[in-house]
């Protein structure tokens, strides 16, 4: 059954879906509906929903409760991210499984609270300190933000990993109909040797990130970077539409990566045949995949709301195959499909 | 033969050789800790949050599962285990460095939500791990490596007596300040810490024991001058005692 739902809300409901049963937050627009829903709906079903002091505690909370093998999460938005980045790699370097939801608003600073995805490089390339890395997946839908939930909490508990939705405003704030995955039992998950659940007739269990002999926090850093090849070597996801054929391929994701969906059907009736390339995992993102494509296409036109950040990751991937042009708006703008529609234009020079 | 064994490492200890120096008195409170956990036939379901600072290793020192917080944070994530599971006894191990300064936000919110939660809070009066620099516990007039010229309250602003600050808190079931400079005051401190594990275990909220200790190494004095100097400087502007209690009016 479809039921209208908030895109925030409908995020909330599919973790508790997923099993979590534990949220701690700290309000932050424009996502401030997700932690309300969970402070109602969590104790419907035995959870607990706690608002923290600030994003700081927010993610020390989340470290507490992920050590002792639960599932966790929180949500936030860009400037609150970026006060759990400290937690963010103690948490990774702990090894310690946790979701985090980040509607993104424009920055940089206090910036404003409308859409933007100015902070990629923030959630794939580190933000925090020390080689570590978390997997980040990208809804451009409602729907699939609920069905990315369950693969949040699943990722994150199988490798260990910290798991971000990048989301953005348009995503959190808009409603759809969405249809909900049934409701999965919170102890229906994997057995985890390593959690802190008391040392009752075994050693006492440790974690975490810290180790004052560089050749051993090596060992664990090696570890770590083990798990990052297997998650880049098996998670890649992306969605591809049109682009066998096509005389330029667009690649966007998320928000942005919806409305080139309504650019191609303009872009049709101009007889100009788009291709759109979604990564939905951005990181691990689809190097492979968009080198490949690069072989098909003259042009490879990155559009993005921001200045150009996702572009890196595209041109690394194509690697001089193909030309590269950008487009994008950021700081809370969100590009019109006109717009996007004339720089697809000006890239194969109609 | 040995007939009767009067003394033994507690079982809640590791065995594993303190990184402390000579003179500190972050040894005899870990004892202190272990026996309690051992007399409340607790460890196995005793959870430690260490902190950074010298004390970064307790998490190692303490035969029980563990982990050690971000600087300051450790009543945030031992909030998050108590939460996550309330079955268990959940502790912080902490510095004033940690505690009084850059983890002010943390303990003072987790105090005031009452959360059912203990905390070791070690006052040395001064940052060991990385030098001696000053702590927000610094007293005025005293000098470390940040306050060359001792500490001056118009810079610096003034010692913190932290609690005496969360004793103002609802959420707070025990505080107690302790010093554990002879026999007589480590039996006292003792009892300050059962007494707050104590308080954890009933359910009444969030308890705290502050030790003031001694930081011989960083002080420049002797185990036995900076024992002397704790309980003539440190002791007056802190004064021991009982800040909160509220264990008799549960029973």
């Amino acid at each position: 059954m479809k039921m209208l739902f908030k895109g925030s809300e409908a995020i909330a409901e599919a973790a508790i879906r997923a099993g979590c049963r534990l949220y701690f937050g700290y309000p932050i627009t424009p996502q401030s509906e997700l932690t309300e829903y969970m402070s109602r709906r969590l104790p419907e079903v035995g959870g607990t929903f706690l608002q923290a002091e600030s994003e700081v505690a927010t993610v020390n909370m989340m470290y507490g409760a992920s050590c002792t093998g639960k599932r966790v999460m929180t949500s936030t938005s860009s400037p609150g991210f970026s006060l759990m980045m400290e937690g963010i790699s103690y948490m990774a370097g702990g090894e310690l499984p946790a979701v985090f939801v980040n509607v993104v608003r424009g920055g940089p600073g206090l910036g404003d609270i409308q859409p933007a995805q100015s902070d990629y490089f923030q959630a794939t390339k580190g933000g925090g300190h020390g080689d570590y890395r978390m997997i980040v997946l990208a809804p451009h839908t409602i729907q699939e933000a609920v069905d990315l939930m369950n693969l949040a909490f699943d990722l994150a508990d199988k490798y260990r990993m910290l798991v971000t939705i990048l989301a953005d405003g348009m995503l959190g704030q808009m409603m759809e109909p969405v249809e909900f995955p049934p409701m999965r039992d919170p102890n229906d998950v994997p057995e985890k040797d390593w959690a802190l659940t008391g040392a009752k007739g075994r050693p006492p269990r440790k974690v975490t990130s810290f180790h004052i002999d560089p050749y051993e926090l090596e060992k664990m850093n090696l570890r770590y970077q083990a798990t990052y090849k297997k998650v880049e070597e098996n998670e890649v996801r992306y969605e591809e539409l049109n682009t066998d054929g096509a005389d330029i391929i667009v690649a966007a994701y998320g928000t942005m990566a919806r409305i080139v969906k309504t650019v191609i059907h303009m872009a049709e009736k101009e007889g100009i045949k788009v291709g759109l390339f979604r990564p939905i995992t951005l990181w691990p993102f689809p190097y492979k995949r968009l080198n490949e494509l690069a072989d098909t296409v003259d042009t490879i036109l990155t559009v993005e709301m921001s200045y150009g950040q996702m572009l890196e990751d595209v041109r690394l991937g194509v690697n001089g195959k193909a030309k590269t042009p950008f487009y994008g708006r950021s700081a809370g703008v969100v590009p019109t499909p006109t717009e996007v529609l004339d720089a697809v234009k000006k890239a194969i020079g109609r | 033969m040995i007939d009767k064994i009067v003394a033994k490492m507690p079982e809640s200890l590791s065995g594993k050789e303190f990184t402390y120096c000579p003179g500190c008195h972050h040894g005899i409170v870990h004892r202190l800790i272990a026996e309690v956990i051992d007399e409340l036939g607790i460890r196995e379901k005793t959870l430690i949050v260490a902190p950074v600072g010298c004390s970064v290793f307790a998490y190692e020192f303490f035969n029980v599962d563990g982990t050690v917080a971000p600087h300051g944070r450790a009543p945030a994530v031992a909030t998050g285990m108590k939460r996550a599971t309330p079955d268990k006894i959940v502790f912080t191990y902490q510095g004033d460095g940690d505690l009084a300064s850059i983890g002010t936000a943390e303990i003072v919110h987790a105090a005031n939500r009452g959360e059912n939660i203990t905390t070791i809070f070690i006052n040395n009066a001064v940052y060991g791990m990385t030098g001696g620099q000053m702590a927000p516990t610094t007293l005025l007039g005293q000098k470390t490596t940040t306050t060359p010229y001792g500490r001056d309250a118009k810079a610096n602003g003034y010692p913190i007596r932290m609690s005496e600050m969360l004793s103002t808190l609802s959420g707070v079931a025990y505080i107690e300040r302790v010093m554990v400079t002879t026999p007589q005051n480590v039996i006292k401190a003792k009892k300050a810490i059962k007494k707050a594990f104590e308080a954890q275990i009933k359910g009444l909220g969030f308890s705290l024991v502050e030790v003031l200790s001694t930081c011989p190494t960083n002080w420049g004095k002797s185990p036995v001058e900076a024992g002397k100097w704790l309980e003539e400087n440190m002791a007056k502007y802190y004064p021991l005692g009982v800040y909160v209690d509220r264990t008799k009016e549960a029973e």
